[in-house]
């Protein structure tokens, strides 16, 4: 493995830890909100349709992320009514979601193209361009730091650039407004926020609503930047991936984006070794893969550092009468 | 909070979810363009109007019975058992390795050697997530997903790898003509009765027996008692003598060995090979099954029965029109969203028309909370 590998698989570790960046921090502004959410997988498959169909359709990428984004939002909207007004159970709402899109998308699709449950081949407009940074061919020369700046720096699409902006934006949300510190003091303790007078029911919604658009960004990045077409279960597995990311970042925003870079770099590599030689020993490729998942039961199990997620999570509020 | 009569908690709510699920996925078959009644029509008749049909519905019926008691089981201690695919797909790996290991000589020998081995894997891959809720405070349901993932991971690890057979399909090897179970078609030869050739065997009788058992467990022995009394309140349970590390741990190895079973099903019955994906999504149908049942094993039966009829309608329905097999994920979708998350949509409604017409004397008006 030469230098050129390492660049190569850093530009694809960046390329494939946007969606779950995006997912991740969706989840992180529900769950620090109190309402956990499981159906981040289903909201960035519903998004990854409407946005590779609508840009199929009208030809203009913008105008697919317009309705990805919404399509989300619908869903996180029936989240919201099940787990917020209902007071229904969050989880099996989550669950719900999941298979709603996994079914919807397949349906809609036949019907809307009869490709067998894909929308048709994005180009041009369609897609999102990718952007060179300022002086990336200037400088590809340049030794070691070249390379590095023109191929896993430059190069991205705008969502990539868009997706990094919002962990600092996520943070300065949360830790320095108002609207932040209410939305995690609902996340811990909501009879608090009530007492002071502040709507729990809003604050919740709000924070879904961000949730939504987010997988929205999450769903239409996958399908119209990282591929060329929405193809059947497309997310596989992300939603859960970002939701073990939200894990291991114990619902920090800053952390959320090393972990996301962690499970990209392990997918960048699995994609491209089939397994790898140690020496002494040889890591499948499966193992490789799992990885994210058993690096999220161990935190869970807290034998390396504990995680500990809002305390009211997974509670409806039932305000006193 | 008023109480509803009994029979409206179990069957009145559930009708009505239930239909609420067929209205919406009416609707989305409607925005499609297909018309929703002759959609059911076919769905109806591809289901119960053969053998054939029968055939396949019980079939998969046989699968969700399985994995609604283990999503049961487990709602009963208030545990969300969401892993049943990863349960599952362990105990067809505990299913096939028995198979596998001995050339058997009749399936009477091997049946109940493979209820073992499935029931064992499944059991051991829930002991996990189960010690970790009970010891360490693990979110169940966050640990069952992750669980999920890693058990396809390790199958296709070992189909790739140690279990291979030779060819180069990921499969394993056959397994060997005695570990083959009767099928219906087998059985009702016996008596005379020529019934459709379908994957339908043996396995489906297991199942019930398992049912049968499981409400022997809950209702009839103190441990079931427990259980009861843990899921109804934990604190109540803990306060009257109840331990909830060992309460856990037994409502989830047995979850996870009733979801193992399927493979009793699915891979020895049908398949008769390890393949890599044998669960086929029937671990989360699972959870579907189990709350249109109520978590009673009566009401599991009855709601298997129904979604074996809408997977084998589904089948169908791709087969004559042009709708894909899919429309049936969005029906389970939408039950699951109706029964499990939107409950209190029609539930405080309900109440409140009860409350109003139901009662001859007033309500008490004591301030009960």
């Amino acid at each position: 493995m030469n230098y050129l590998d390492i660049v190569q698989i850093l530009d694809s570790t960046i390329r494939l830890a946007t969606p779950l960046l995006f997912a991740c921090l969706a989840g992180l502004f529900s769950e620090r909100a109190g309402v956990f959410d499981i159906g981040l997988e289903g909201k960035i498959l519903i998004s990854a349709f409407f946005s590779a169909a609508v840009a199929a359709m009208t030809g203009s990428v913008w105008l697919g992320l317009m309705a990805g984004i919404l399509a989300s939002v619908v869903f996180s909207g029936i989240h919201g009514l099940a787990a917020i007004t209902f007071r229904g159970d969050q989880l099996i709402s989550g669950v719900a979601i999941n298979f709603l899109a996994a079914g919807l998308t397949v349906l809609i699709a036949q019907d809307w193209f009869a490709q067998g449950g894909r929308t048709p081949t994005l180009a041009g407009g369609a897609r999102f361009a990718t952007i060179d940074l300022p002086f990336a061919d200037a400088l590809a020369g340049v030794p070691f730091l070249g390379p590095l700046y023109s191929e896993a720096i430059s190069g991205h699409s705008i969502l990539v650039y868009a997706g990094l902006l919002t962990v600092p934006l996520t943070w300065y949300i949360l830790f320095r407004t108002r609207f932040g510190l209410r939305l995690r003091a609902v996340g811990e303790n909501p009879g608090a926020v009530d007492t002071a007078g502040v709507s729990v029911t809003r604050l919740r919604y709000s924070a879904v609503l961000i949730c939504g658009v987010l997988c929205g960004l999450s769903g239409a990045y996958l399908a119209t930047g990282l591929a060329a077409s929405f193809t059947q279960n497309m997310s596989a597995g992300r939603g859960y991936i970002a939701l073990a990311a939200l894990i291991f970042a114990k619902w920090r925003p800053w952390h959320a984006l090393g972990a996301c870079l962690l499970f990209g770099l392990l997918q960048a590599v699995s994609n491209r070794y089939s397994s790898i030689d140690l020496g002494i020993i040889e890591i499948p490729n499966a193992f490789v893969l799992a990885l994210p998942y058993i690096l999220t039961v161990v935190i869970l199990a807290g034998f390396v550092g504990k995680a500990v997620p809002p305390r009211a999570g997974g509670e409806p509020y039932v305000k006193e009468r | 909070m008023e109480k509803l009569p009994r029979w409206a908690d179990i069957a009145l709510i559930p009708l009505i979810n239930l239909a609420l699920a067929l209205i919406v996925s009416g609707i989305v078959l409607a925005f499609i363009g297909q018309n929703p009644f002759e959609a059911l029509a076919i769905m109806v008749e591809g289901a119960v109007g053969s053998t054939y049909g029968w055939g396949y519905t019980l079939y998969y019926a046989t699968n969700f019975i399985f994995t609604g008691l283990a999503v049961a089981i487990a709602f009963q201690a208030k545990l969300f058992n969401i892993g049943g695919e990863g349960q599952a797909t362990l105990g067809s790996l505990g299913v096939a390795l028995v198979c596998l290991a001995l050339p058997w000589p009749h399936w009477s020998v091997a049946l109940p050697v493979a209820i073992v081995g499935g029931a064992l894997f499944g059991a051991a891959w829930a002991a996990i997530p189960a010690y970790l809720q009970a010891k360490r405070g693990s979110h169940i349901v966050i640990t069952t997903i992750m669980f999920n993932f890693i058990a396809s991971a390790l199958l296709v690890y070992l189909l790739i790898g140690a279990l291979k057979a030779p060819g180069m399909a990921p499969e394993s090897s056959r397994f060997p003509d005695g570990s083959h179970l009767p099928t219906a078609r087998d059985m009702f030869a016996v008596i005379g009765v020529d019934f459709a050739r379908t994957p339908l065997n043996l396995s489906f009788l297991v199942a019930l027996a398992a049912g049968f058992g499981l409400w022997l467990l809950l209702w009839r022995t103190r441990l079931g008692y427990e259980i009861r009394a843990f899921g109804h309140s934990q604190t109540a349970a803990i306060y009257a003598g109840i331990n909830p590390v060992r309460i856990t741990m037994i409502a989830m190895l047995i979850s996870g060995a009733l979801a193992g079973m399927m493979a009793l099903n699915a891979v020895m019955g049908e398949q008769e090979r390890l393949l890599q994906d044998n669960v086929q999504g029937a671990g989360f149908v699972g959870i579907a099954v189990a709350l249109m049942g109520r978590s009673h094993p009566v009401g599991v039966f009855l709601a298997a029965i129904l979604f074996g009829a809408l997977y084998q309608g589904g089948a169908e329905l791709e087969f004559e029109t042009s709708v894909p097999r899919e429309m049936v994920v969005v029906i389970q979708a939408l039950v699951i969203l109706f029964t499990g998350a939107l409950d209190g949509m029609v539930r405080s409604p309900l109440e409140r028309t009860f409350l109003r017409f139901g009662r001859r004397k007033p309500a008490p008006e004591i301030a009960a909370e």
